[in-house]
């Protein structure tokens, strides 16, 4: 008997003790990088571009890097969502048991887990195919197209967790099978199709690897599709890169802004899910 | 018969959508083994695996320190997170309060997204300098503290997200009726769930770990910033390493200069996305087996 509740303490004593590592990693992440950032983080760094000798110390700061990034970020969830919905559209006009819907939907998950890294080198060929220069345009396609089977499928698990009594209802009313996965089910899943759309959001503003190739760099903000673009992760890395702690300093700041547009995606996210969610049937 | 007849319509135009969505692996697969068909004519397939030689401007490419510093990463991170990861989904699982959970679980999802560069951030200031003050010196070793150990363990809490609430789904559904039996019969929690829940999800733990590794596999940027890429096999976590996301990412700039070298690294991406692929497909096929059509 004793031997058995020392088995129960034991292990419960090494739950506790994981748990607390998980939420002490995530806590140490935002402490280290709050704490030695802190002190670099101005103004200037969120409201001018950098200024001549900027990567050497000198002054100006990194809001070409964060509307790069929120463009490109823009600009990627855009095409992912006009692909993704219709996609998840045509997926629920199958039968549960449907062959052809569950192949498509393997291969989104394959192409999930590819690493974005893979994306960008994708893109990064046609791109040379067809003698294209690394631009922002480049960069939104190789983002949407990496994020395209995440939302896809993250869509359309939302959808298929409608009851299905709801969707009876409606072809009891005699709804086509369309109508009432235009008009039912896409308003029933609405909260959650807004939260896929803001995770992938995330991960699309993130996300360096994939545009490593294909974005390029530029110390000002894009005025056209074809120039290039910094965005807020590469801004970190490169930055690092440079022999100078005033300017690694400046890439730790980073990593709060960075941080900060994650934690504003993560509650709005909530905050839009609890607001829409009332408009759904229980 | 309109309603019908747009009906038809409106479904052959989702379909051009969802045939793009679905070709793309497909056509990414194909480029790439085209790209690669150039290394792979002026080289055995054994040499580029399995050869240490790598000097691309004299035309060798041995692959095998890279593929090394991957494994050597990815092995090590996995043996930090399948237990702590495993002890928290069950924690959450089988013991968590409702209102724990509830706090917990938006935790874990935050950690899911943070950016990558942000990780190799706190590796670099955390982590690497931890190793190189601290844990090195206990054990007798000069390190800068940019090695496999750093990468191991940044990548170890990258994947904490996916390998907990995978499992987490997976103990749930093992039903609550077995767990009652077996408390019924006496037995303690940790008795229950080391006979019952952890046996009956063991497939599903499989399918975790061999997602959490694919994910781990392909992470680019976080382990680039602090694994040290140096081209040799690592020998002790201490050493610096080289994984193959990184030898893509810091080398595409110089891929066109040099013959084969495009090549060369297209083959790498290769590798990542055979590897990826595989684990993806198994790990799904155990889902699908215990969750049903998913």
């Amino acid at each position: 008997m004793d031997r058995r509740s020392a088995e129960e303490w034991l292990f419960k004593g090494l739950m506790y003790l994981s748990l607390a590592i998980v939420l002490g990693s995530l806590f140490s992440v935002f402490a280290i990088v709050v704490f030695k950032g802190a002190s670099a983080l101005n103004v200037a760094m969120i409201t001018q571009v950098p200024q001549g000798g900027y990567y050497l110390g000198k002054e100006g700061g990194i809001l070409n890097a964060i509307v790069g990034s929120i463009y490109l970020a823009v600009g990627a969830i855009i095409l992912a969502t006009l692909i993704s919905i219709p996609t998840a559209w045509y997926l629920q006009n199958y039968r549960v048991r449907s062959r052809f819907a569950a192949g498509i939907r393997m291969i989104l998950d394959i192409a999930a887990g590819i690493p974005s890294l893979i994306y960008g080198a994708f893109i990064f060929l046609i791109m040379i195919m067809v003698h294209a220069r690394a631009s922002l345009f480049w960069g939104i396609i190789t983002v949407g197209i990496f994020l395209i089977p995440l939302l896809t499928r993250a869509i359309d698990e939302v959808m298929q967790m409608v009851p299905s009594k709801i969707k009876e209802a409606s072809f009891s009313l005699g709804a086509t099978r369309l109508e009432t996965i235009y008009h039912v089910v896409t308003r029933q899943a609405l909260p959650g199709i807004i939260t896929a759309i803001l995770v992938a959001f995330g991960r699309g503003i993130g996300d360096a690897a994939s545009v490593l190739f294909t974005a390029g760099y530029t110390d000002s903000i894009p005025t056209s599709l074809n120039d290039p673009v910094a965005t807020l992760p590469l801004a970190i890395f490169y930055q690092l890169g440079t022999p100078f702690p005033q300017v690694q300093q400046r890439a730790y700041a980073c990593g709060i802004i960075l941080l900060v547009i994650v934690l504003i995606i993560s509650i709005g996210s909530r905050y839009l899910t609890k607001k829409y969610i009332r408009y759904s049937i229980k | 018969m309109m309603r019908d007849l747009r009906d038809r319509i409106i479904n052959s135009v989702l379909f051009v959508p969802t045939l793009f969505s679905g070709a793309l692996l497909i056509v990414m697969v194909l480029v790439l083994v085209q790209k690669s068909g150039k290394i792979l004519a002026s080289q055995p397939l054994v040499d580029l695996l399995f050869s240490s030689s790598w000097q691309p401007i004299a035309g060798n490419f041995g692959f095998f320190p890279f593929i090394m510093g991957t494994i050597w990463v990815t092995a090590l991170a996995m043996l930090a997170a399948i237990p702590i990861s495993l002890l928290s989904a069950i924690y959450l699982s089988d013991y968590a309060h409702a209102m724990v959970r509830g706090i917990i679980q938006p935790v874990i999802d935050l950690l899911a997204g943070i950016p990558s560069v942000v990780f190799g951030l706190f590796g670099i200031l955390l982590i690497v300098p931890l190793i190189k003050n601290s844990v090195a010196p206990l054990f007798g070793v000069a390190t800068s503290g940019y090695c496999v150990l750093a990468g191991g363990l940044v990548l170890a809490i990258m994947v904490f997200p996916i390998l907990i609430s995978i499992s987490y789904e997976v103990f749930r559904t093992v039903p609550l009726d077995m767990r009652e039996a077996s408390l019924g019969l006496g037995a303690t929690r940790w008795e229950t769930v080391k006979h019952v829940v952890l046996k009956k999800a063991f497939p599903g733990i499989i399918a975790a770990i061999i997602l959490g590794f694919s994910r781990a596999f392909g992470e680019t940027m976080a382990v680039l910033m602090v694994v040290g890429n140096v081209a040799r096999v690592p020998t002790s976590v201490f050493d610096p390493a080289y994984p193959l996301p990184a030898l893509i990412a810091n080398n595409y700039g110089e891929m066109m200069s040099i013959p084969l070298y495009d090549s060369a690294l297209m083959f790498a991406a290769l590798l990542l996305l055979i590897v990826v692929v595989i684990f993806n497909i198994a790990a799904k096929y155990v889902l699908v087996k215990i969750m049903g059509v998913t």
